[in-house]
């Protein structure tokens, strides 16, 4: 660059966006506006209506009045004895303050019981470790047993590799668990959340009876990566988004994450179980 | 020799083995082909129906491979679509109505990825698999002929037994995938076949699956295996179907 009035070029720009501290600025990465700082508490851009990727705790705050958390030291199986495996495990931890990559417990949204699963994408991307499989399927069990709605917000990444079949065999181990919980006339509403690939769009997060997601949100079964591999070509721009599966028949609604709260008490309310 | 795990990945994707469909024709008689998912299409890599196992009708479901060009295109070399997996789910369901045991013969790569799949809900079509399949109020049997590829090959094998051929293999991803996930470096597909148990031996070892049977290379070891076939349905239809409901609960429940 000679004249500092002159337009920069693409990779001067983000050379000089890179010196930035994260903290400071967020790019949205669907229509990449520019934030210096989240203009909204909730953590949406304010073009497009993206919800940025929020930790578990966070969940809790934006959505619900008191929140007990159960399970809390349900973590990996010492089978799993790996080094960089438990490395990679203790590190997610103290990033994230959990035990595993969901949170489990009952809430109460606008005085609507619940129990609650929130996963957290900063958990080894959301991935479903078999511990992961076993804090769903107590919190189904367990609400069953008091005979409440679970709403769960999915964020993965899709199967965990590091626990190979026994991360697959979570999927149907969860689903029994969902359709258990469902046999006996209880509601289940999912929220997909950016992102909700593999093998957690195949199971647990598809399996809703109702299913809503986040504007804009990452959804999908395969990799994109994948995907180009096999049909030898860039599938379209806006491909695996919630819109997309929306105009597809796929889910139920689209919900901002300002109306989320409302929305889901609402649902709520609907679905609660009247004792005879 | 000693068999490495890649040489277990060989064997298990090896034109040699065991079509799908003539291994329906080995096993039972009378087969009738049923097409369709009823909303949308006929998927090729799905092939199922019903027929007889010693005079007793089952409900089976093939992914299959296909052997010429032109139904390796079709199916996707085994990889099926949303619509596959749904015509599987109208099956199983319909074989629960009329209280016939459930037969699945597995060999895929994994769920087709492409955009179409994604549109028409492939991740869908195998949660709901999953949902249906282990509630299932029938017997439900499935043996990996070849690769089980991860959700897609578990969509069709989440009933009261998992066998697996004794050339076949069964993991979460290819070891093509896990190495260049892992290591960004899908060369070293030797060393992550290795470290990942997708053998049967491995995963006979780590309760994964129940049992593992010879390949069917000729007459008398197709009807060794038809014999195991017949003993087992027969010792599921005897069980009462709640102390069946109750085993295959345990039996996911401790995973
Ligand atoms: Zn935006």
């Amino acid at each position: 660059m000679t004249s500092k009035f002159e337009t920069p070029t693409p990779s001067e720009l983000s050379q000089r966006t890179d010196k930035i501290p994260d903290n400071l600025m967020h790019r949205c990465p669907i229509c990449h506006q520019v934030m210096t700082h989240y203009q909204s508490a909730d953590k949406t851009c304010p073009n497009c209506g993206y919800g940025f990727r929020l930790t578990a705790r966070e969940r809790v705050e934006a959505i619900t009045d008191t929140f007990e958390e159960i399970d809390r030291d349900v973590t990996i199986p010492s089978r799993f004895d790996d080094s960089l495996y438990l490395q990679k495990i203790e590190r997610a931890k103290q990033a994230t303050k959990l035990n595993e990559s969901v949170l489990t417990g009952f809430a109460s949204i606008n005085r609507q019981q619940c129990g609650l699963a929130i996963m957290d994408s900063h958990f080894i991307m959301g991935s479903l470790g078999s511990a992961t499989g076993e804090k769903l399927t107590r919190l189904f069990e367990a609400a069953k047993q008091k005979r409440v709605p679970v709403v769960l917000f999915a964020a993965s990444g899709g199967a965990r590799m590091q626990e190979g079949m026994n991360s697959l065999m979570q999927m149907a181990k969860v689903s029994q668990a969902v359709a258990d919980f469902q046999a006996a006339g209880l509601a289940y509403i999912v929220v997909l959340t950016d992102p909700t690939m593999g093998g957690v769009t195949a199971s647990f997060a598809t399996q809703g009876d109702v299913i809503l997601a986040e504007p804009h949100a990452m959804i999908g079964f395969a990799g994109r990566r994948v995907i180009e591999q096999t049909i030898k070509q860039a599938p379209p721009q806006d491909f695996q988004r919630a819109e997309t599966l929306l105009a597809h028949g796929l889910i139920d609604a689209i919900v901002q994450r300002v109306d989320l709260k409302q929305t889901l008490s609402q649902l709520l309310q609907w679905h609660q179980v009247k004792e005879a | 020799m000693i068999r490495t795990a890649y040489d277990a990945v060989n064997a298990a994707r090896s034109s040699e083995k065991i079509s799908t469909r003539r291994l329906i024709n080995g096993l039972f008689t009378n087969f009738f082909e049923l097409h369709g998912d009823r909303h949308a299409a006929d998927d090729a890599a799905i092939v199922a129906g019903i027929a007889e196992l010693n005079g007793v009708p089952v409900t089976v479901i093939g992914i299959q491979k296909g052997s010429t060009m032109d139904e390796k295109m079709a199916t996707h070399f085994g990889c099926p679509e949303p619509e596959g997996y749904r015509k599987a789910l109208r099956l199983m369901k319909q074989a629960e109505k009329f209280h016939r045991p459930v037969i699945t013969l597995v060999n895929t790569p994994g769920a087709f990825p492409d955009v179409h799949a994604e549109h028409h809900g492939q991740g869908e079509s195998i949660a709901q698999c999953l949902l249906v399949g282990t509630q299932l109020r029938v017997p439900y049997l499935s043996l990996i002929v070849g690769e089980g590829g991860s959700g897609g090959a578990l969509a069709l094998a989440c009933g009261d037994q998992t066998w697996m051929f004794e050339d076949s293999i069964y993991s979460v991803l290819s070891p093509e995938g896990y190495a260049s996930i892992l290591w960004k470096d899908a060369h070293r597909v030797e060393e992550a076949a290795e470290e990942m148990r997708l053998t049967p031996e491995d995963l006979l070892e780590d309760g994964i699956i129940d049992r593992i049977v010879p390949e069917v290379k000729d007459d008398k070891s197709m009807g060794q295996l038809r014999q195991q076939m017949i003993s087992e349905i027969d010792t599921l239809r005897q069980t009462p179907i709640e102390e069946l409901m109750a085993q295959r609960h345990e039996r996911w429940r401790n995973f």
